[in-house]
This record gives C-alpha cells, structure tokens and sequence, in this order.
C-alpha cells in the first residue's frame, strides 16, 4: 500500500475551497515535488497531509502503519519563532518530542540522535547559538535537523528554499535527494521548477485543483509541464 | 536592615504571605515565558479579571475565596484559550469582554452585599493581610502541583511553545497540553490575586519573562532566569512594602520595573562592548 494516498480530497478554509480534486499517492522512497504559482493550495494540501486540517471532502489515508510520530515536517516559517529565545540544540531536540509519547524527559538515544543530525547538516558549530540571531539559511538547517530527528518515513519540506540565494536552494535540493537515496520518502513544495524537475522523482501541480500529478519525465513532456517550465525560463 | 528584616518576620501574617508569594511569583515566572511566547499574555489579564468577579461571589457567598475562584477561573481559562485558537483577533477582543464583564459583576455583587468599601480596593490592588492559615497549606499544595506539573511537561511546553504546527504534525497532543498551560497558569493567578491585586497579578507572569529575555538566549536560561528575577523581586518588593508602608502587589510591580530597565540597559551595554 502506498504511504500516502489522496482519494477526491479538498481543503480549504472557512468554507472557501482553496484546493480540491486531488487524487494521488506517494510510495516509500518517492520524490514528490508539488508546485503551482502563489494561492494555488500547496501548502493548504501540506497542511492536510500533516492531518493539521481536516478534508472538506474526499479522504487522505495514511498506509505502510504511518503514525504522525514519523513524520518530519519542515514549516515556513511563523513570525513567533523569529525572536524565540531558544538554543539551536534545544529546537533540534524538540524534534522528537512526538516519538515520546507521554514520556515527559528525552532518553539519551534521543540526544545522540539530535547531534547526529546536527552533524549531518553542518550546524554543529551553532548547537549553542541562539536560534533568531542565526541567518536565514542557518535557521532553515537547523529546522531541518529538527524535522530529521522527528522522521523515520516520510519528510515534508513546505517551501524549503524561500529566501536563500540560489547556491543555497541548490545545496538543499541536493541534501534532500541525497536524504531520499537515503531511503527517506520525501513531499516538497516549491517556486523552482528547475529544481524540482532535476531532483525530484514525481511532480504534482497544483492550480486551485489537480492540474499533473505523474512522474517527472512525463511531466516534461506533457504540455502544462512544457508551459509553466519554459514560462519560468522567461523570468 | 538584617533588624528590619527580623523585625519583618516576627509579623506570622508576613510569614505567610511571603511564602505564598515566594511560590506564586516562582509559578508565575515559569509559565509566564511560555504564555508571552505563545502570545498569550492577555489571557492572564483576562482571567484575573475573573478572578476579582469571583472573588466578589465568594464574599458574597459567605464561602471560602479559594474553593470558589479556582474551579470557575480553571473554566475560564479553558474558555479564553478555545477562543483564541479559534481566531486570533477574535479572541482578543473576547478576552476585553470577558474582563470587563466579570469587573462590571464583581463590583455590582460587592455594592450589593457589602457595600463599597475598602474590599474592592483590596481586591484590585492587593492586600497582604489576605491570608489565612488555611489558605496558605491550600496555596503551598496546589503551588507545589503547578511547579511537579512544570518541571514534567517542560519538554512538551517547549516544543508546543516553540512550534506548535509541527509538534501537532509530529504526534504531541498538543491540545492537551495548552489545556495544562492553561490549568495551571488559571490556579497560579488565583492563588497571587488576593495579595498582587486582580489589576497587577498578571504583570507577576509578564514581567519577568521579558525582564530575562533581554538578555538569555536559550529556553532554559531564560526559564531559570526568569524564576529568579521573579523571587527576587517580589521579595524585594514586599521589604519595600513593610518600610515605607507601600501597597505590597504594586511595590512589588515597581521592583519588576526597575529589574526589566536593568537587564534592558545591560543588554544594551552588552550589545554595545561586543560590536
């Protein structure tokens, strides 16, 4: 069974239908890579996967015993956590708070856990740093480290690359593929189409409803797929 | 001054109300970081304004202050925290109403009953004479729970503190957890109502909070931190209060004052020597 299967869902809010008509899934080890221009219900459908909104119709089933406590999630980011009095090492922590259930203290497993992931994205160095005073592409990584130390199966990234210089966006979209070779399934949304044609092995586009939902060589070759990448090439 | 401190204590009533101080300013303190973080201060105010109007029953009632405000503040706090999450400018305007209800209620039940006289003012700003023995073994238990109950959900705290989208998203019950911050901040504003005043016990939960972000930079110093300024002041504050025979609950707010102005310039000091 797949890991995430969509079945005719909408979502929306307060009664307004931002997204519907969605029917796809994601299996273990999948790159899915949803895009669509601003409003068009990415990270409205985000927030649905993560069961954080319920559908107003349809249903989203999780399969393969997927339980939220391995899932990682990567949020944009809230105007609360910019000036949260928090060290690097306490957010990437946080991450496996899910995992514990009613547990009220971290084991020293989970510790171990959370400096692996510190190493794994280069952060080490800035374990004791206060979280707002880090650089943008500094918070990202350390929100990525938390989202590692909370998966197991499946990651999701809302817009990972928003405000990083290109150099940057492509360091992340390579660690994610290589996080996905690493036998991670992983559901990205993004602006950068060029990117995610590369890396990611299916696309699903998105505008208000279900535009392409397939692998990404069929998406190249279909016509929106030809339109909305050579669209963005004229930028 | 070790003379006017011994002098101080020598006063049981003073006893009393500095325990019971010492221990609402420490639970104050602790979810206080949490509830400014989360953008939660006015639900303190809020429910402070609750507790007057059940102070104001209770008096009425001819019942015991504490058994009659915490049930109904506990409630209340539930209450203003759904609104909240339902929508956020919303709540805020619900929490005015809230407020300003229960003061309107509260102030007509006193004129009706005992007419008005210097209960309201106690109410508003505070009293230490407020305590009776009973109602400090009741205070020491029920803040006791609040600081267990702290120090075992510190973790979740912070990670429905920090992010609470992802912490739902990842599997913590989240719900359940701002019900305990809720709970317990309900309970901490009761027990410190009678002695800060309806008007001035939520700044014992604000003010500290800010006072040590100035200048910590993790979650935990800041928790730690902030427990310390907040002791420190309210005893600072009830000396104050014995000597120069000063309303204790706004000594103690003037004290909170001069701490945050403090750590304000030292960080900026700070800030300065190290660019």
């Amino acid at each position: 069974m797949a890991l995430v299967t969509c079945q005719n869902a909408a979502f929306g809010y307060e009664g307004n239908t931002a997204v519907s008509g969605l029917n796809f899934n994601v299996n273990s080890g999948d790159y899915l890579c949803i895009v669509g221009e601003n409003g068009s219900g990415k990270s409205t459908l985000i927030k649905g996967l993560l069961k954080l909104k319920k559908p107003q119709s349809g249903s989203v089933l999780a399969g393969d015993g997927l339980s939220p406590a391995e899932i990682g999630y990567l949020p944009q980011q809230t105007a609360a956590q910019k000036d949260f009095p928090a060290s690097a090492y306490e957010v990437v922590l946080s991450g496996g708070m899910g995992a514990r259930g009613i547990l009220p203290f971290y084991s020293r497993r989970d510790r171990a856990v959370a400096e692996e992931k510190l190493r794994l994205l280069n952060v080490e160095s800035l374990r004791n740093r206060c979280y707002r005073e880090l650089s943008g592409g500094q918070q990202q990584r350390v929100l990525l480290a938390r989202a590692l130390v909370a998966t197991k199966k499946l990651l999701l990234l809302d817009e990972p690359t928003a405000g990083l210089d290109p150099t940057a966006t492509a360091d992340f979209y390579e660690l994610a593929a290589k996080l996905n070779r690493g036998g991670l399934t992983v559901i990205i949304v993004s602006h950068d189409i060029s990117c995610a044609v590369k890396y990611a092995s299916h696309i699903l586009h998105l505008r208000q409803k279900q535009m392409f939902f397939g692998t990404a060589s069929d998406y190249l070759a279909s016509d929106i797929g030809k339109s909305f990448v050579g669209g963005e090439r004229d930028d | 001054m070790i003379n006017t401190l011994i002098e101080m204590f020598s006063y049981t009533f003073l006893v009393r109300a500095v325990i019971v101080g010492l221990l609402v300013s420490l639970c104050a303190a602790l979810l206080g970081v949490s509830l400014v973080l989360k953008r939660y201060s006015m639900i303190g105010d809020g429910l402070s304004h609750v507790g007057f109007g059940t102070l104001a029953l209770a008096t009425a009632m001819n019942a015991a202050p504490l058994t009659v405000s915490i049930p109904i503040v506990v409630l209340a706090a539930f209450l203003l925290l759904r609104i909240s999450e339902n929508s956020k400018i919303k709540g805020d305007a619900a929490i005015a109403l809230i407020s300003a209800s229960s003061l309107a209620i509260g102030v007509v039940v006193i004129s009706l009953t005992t007419g008005m006289n210097t209960d309201v003012c106690n109410y508003m700003f505070g009293s230490i004479l407020a305590m009776s023995k009973s109602d400090v073994t009741l205070s020491i238990a029920l803040a006791a729970v609040v600081l267990l109950m702290f120090v075992f959900f510190y973790n979740k705290i912070f990670a429905v503190t920090f992010d609470e989208n992802f912490a739902k998203a990842t599997g913590v019950k989240t719900g359940l957890y701002n019900m305990i911050i809720a709970f317990l901040t309900a309970i901490t504003i009761v027990l410190g109502m009678r002695m800060m005043g309806a008007l001035l016990i939520s700044s014992l939960v604000i003010f500290p909070a800010l006072t040590s972000m100035r200048v910590c930079k993790k979650f935990k110093t800041v928790t730690v931190c902030s427990a310390f300024v907040s002791v420190i002041c309210l005893f600072i504050g009830v000396v104050i209060s014995y000597v120069y025979a000063t309303p204790t609950g706004a000594s103690v707010v003037i004290v909170n004052i001069a701490a945050f102005l403090l750590f304000w310039t030292a960080n900026s000091i700070i800030g300065r020597i190290t660019k």
